[in-house]
């Protein structure tokens, strides 16, 4: 076996595998879409199909995050500092664990969306995941950061993405106090266990844009310093 | 004395061997290392980088060799002390070569990074002082051959640090990045051509015919125009090469700096020549340094010469061993270098190189025997350090530290028991 010191010398860079993995998880925050159309016409079995889907892009995306963190050992140099990165992936994967969680007490409860709130429901969801999409776009200018060593031009254009994701998150919120306050009036109607549960799906798509924005976040105290 | 007249050639001869021997594991291995950057920044293919190696390397052991051969010669060992013994003297160069080849070529199998430079050095140092005296060994020399270890990486890094940052802030970090390195990029290629013109009239052209003479004073000043001529003649054929390379548009943000790179792996193979130059004007000396003392010893009959100048046809040996070792076992190592250093873009690669090839030069000038490994890896570090790459793994720096100071007592080793092998056939 033929092997030369020098390019032992060389690590893993740990910006492709970043990527890939807020690409896999974004992926699976996609298909929450569909999942919610699904339920909101009870069709259980596309919904249970698209479960399967989120769950094994979970999967897929917590693979790619511990290969990530076995592949940074300490006495690796890198232009970003290690715990940052180590919080942003953690970060991102919660955009997967989320969905896959929203996804999996759905199907499990069958819970059929009121049709009082569906509308608000889907405008939602949709925005937490344009929140997502955000997040990937800025982390997708990681290899141009690198290219600059981590100063310069992009640093502005990463500013301006990550202001956006702000901006996403935040109306994204004001979104989820809306649907609440719909869910409220009607809730004598409905069976207070289901209540609960919807109240719970709310918070959780909440907590996947958050996700999305605190990823963001971690990427420009990445960059700051 | 009657050891030299009676096995006078046959003594040539296998010093011949070893110094062949040695040569290649510096192609091996050593080589393949210096053009590895080149390689895996996709700038020159495994095929070109040998191509640019063979002529390179050999331009520069022929045309700027000299200087360091004498401190590996003169600079360590005291040759007063074995004026009358010149039987030891040839013994102990013929197995400081074996030893030192020996050396390389166990670690190059097992992968350990260690440096010609230091193998030889620590051959010598071996058989010197166990097989003639303690004091033949000049311990200052030594002591400043250590102080390079640290100096030499860490030029290299300042020089390839700043190099990477200048082109950050010239090219890379602009409006138009595209247009600015169709600008600059020539001017990096004079300063390489400028560079190479010089080290070669500087301290090569003793082994031509040619010698030069502009009445200007000194050396560095005759020097001068004929570097900044050359300089002009690089940065013209780039520009040349440079025209060619459109600014296609690239679909996606993704390759917003692509183009400026392809104009940067025209750089490299500029970059790649000049490594390849300043490690043959630097590291051939290490192999092509203990045959010429055999030479001059067995062709005088016996004569340690304090001063002798070094024949064209050793480092024509050097070179070609060198060259060999490179076609047939340094293929291999730069093919792994290649496919595992695939972060490392054609605008970083340049910097490591020329800033390890810079060092090189100024230390060969100077006479100090630097490895270019360890410079190459000081220069990386640098560029590194300017956030310029995405990992590197420090334990495998502390890995070549350590090989630095095993290498010294191994070849050390090696060259006592060759020693007294050879003194027992022959004396």
């Amino acid at each position: 076996m033929v092997s030369s010191p020098f390019s032992n010398l060389f690590g893993q860079s740990p910006i492709r595998p970043i990527q890939t993995h807020i690409g896999l998880a974004h992926q699976c925050a996609e298909l929450l879409q569909p999942f919610m159309e699904a339920a909101m016409v009870n069709d259980w079995d596309t919904a249970k199909d698209l479960y399967q889907q989120i769950a094994k892009l979970e999967h897929d995306a917590d693979d790619a995050k511990t290969q990530l963190r076995t592949n940074l050992p300490s006495s690796l140099m890198m232009p970003v500092d290690r715990g940052d990165l180590l919080l942003m992936i953690s970060k991102q994967d919660k955009i997967a664990n989320c969905t896959k969680d929203i996804a999996g007490i759905m199907v499990g409860r069958k819970m059929a969306i009121p049709v009082e709130i569906s509308e608000l429901m889907r405008k939602f969801v949709s925005l937490a995941i344009e929140t997502s999409a955000q997040a990937v776009k800025a982390v997708n200018e990681m290899d141009e950061l690198l290219e600059l060593g981590f100063k310069g031009r992009v640093l502005d254009v990463v500013e301006t993405l990550i202001e956006e994701l702000n901006r996403l998150e935040h109306e994204n919120d004001e979104l989820q106090i809306k649907v609440r306050a719909q869910l409220f009036e009607i809730e004598e109607s409905l069976s207070p266990i289901n209540v609960i549960f919807l109240y719970k799906v709310i918070e959780w798509v909440g907590a996947l844009a958050d996700a999305a924005q605190s990823a963001g976040g971690k990427l420009q105290l990445l960059i700051a310093r | 004395m009657e050891i030299i007249a009676q096995h006078g050639h046959m003594l040539l001869i296998l010093g011949c061997i070893f110094a062949f021997f040695m040569a290649w594991g510096i192609g091996a291995n050593d080589v393949a290392n210096a053009m590895g950057t080149s390689v895996g920044s996709r700038a020159l293919t495994v095929k070109q980088a040998i191509f640019i190696a063979i002529i390179f390397e050999f331009a520069g052991a022929y045309l700027a060799g000299g200087e360091v051969t004498s401190t590996i010669r003169k600079g360590i060992l005291d040759p007063a002390l074995i004026n009358d013994q010149p039987d030891l003297l040839v013994f102990g160069m013929m197995s400081a070569l074996l030893a030192a080849g020996c050396w390389l070529l166990i670690a190059s199998m097992k992968g350990w990074p260690v440096s010609t430079t230091h193998s030889i050095v620590g051959a010598l140092v071996g058989f010197a002082a166990v097989g003639i005296s303690v004091d033949a060994v000049n311990w200052g020399k030594i002591g400043t051959i250590v102080a390079s270890w640290v100096v030499s990486p860490l030029l290299a890094g300042t020089i390839s640090y700043a190099l990477f940052t200048s082109v950050q802030r010239l090219v890379l970090d602009t409006e138009d990045p595209f247009k600015n390195a169709k600008r600059y990029v020539p001017l990096y290629m004079f300063f390489v051509g400028f560079m190479i013109a010089m080290v070669t009239v500087l301290k090569g052209l003793k082994n031509t015919a040619l010698d030069l003479d502009f009445g200007l004073g000194s050396k560095f000043l005759n020097g001068l125009p004929l570097a900044i001529i050359a300089g002009l003649i690089v940065s013209a054929i780039g520009a040349l090469m440079l025209r060619r390379v459109k600014d296609t548009a690239v679909e996606g943000k993704a390759n917003r700096f692509a183009n400026v790179e392809n104009l940067f792996a025209i750089l490299m193979i500029f970059t790649a020549a000049a490594m390849a130059f300043a490690h043959g004007s630097n590291d051939v000396a290490n192999a092509v340094g203990p045959l010429a003392a055999i030479a001059s010893v067995i062709e005088s009959g016996g004569q340690v010469a304090t001063k002798s100048a070094l024949p064209g046809w050793i480092l024509v040996l050097g070179g070609l061993g060198i060259v060999v070792g490179l076609a047939t076992y340094g293929f291999k190592v730069m093919a792994t270098i290649g496919r595992k250093i695939t972060e490392l873009t054609p605008s970083r690669g340049f910097a490591a190189e020329l800033g390890a090839a810079t060092t090189v030069v100024f230390a060969s000038t100077w006479g100090l025997p630097v490895s270019t490994t360890h410079t190459l890896v000081g220069a990386v570090l640098g560029v590194g350090l300017a956030r310029g790459i995405g990992a590197l793994n420090l334990k495998v720096v502390g890995n070549i530290f350590m090989s630095w100071i095993v290498t010294l007592p191994a070849g050390a080793g090696f060259s006592i028991i060759i020693f007294f092998t050879l003194k027992g056939i022959f004396g």
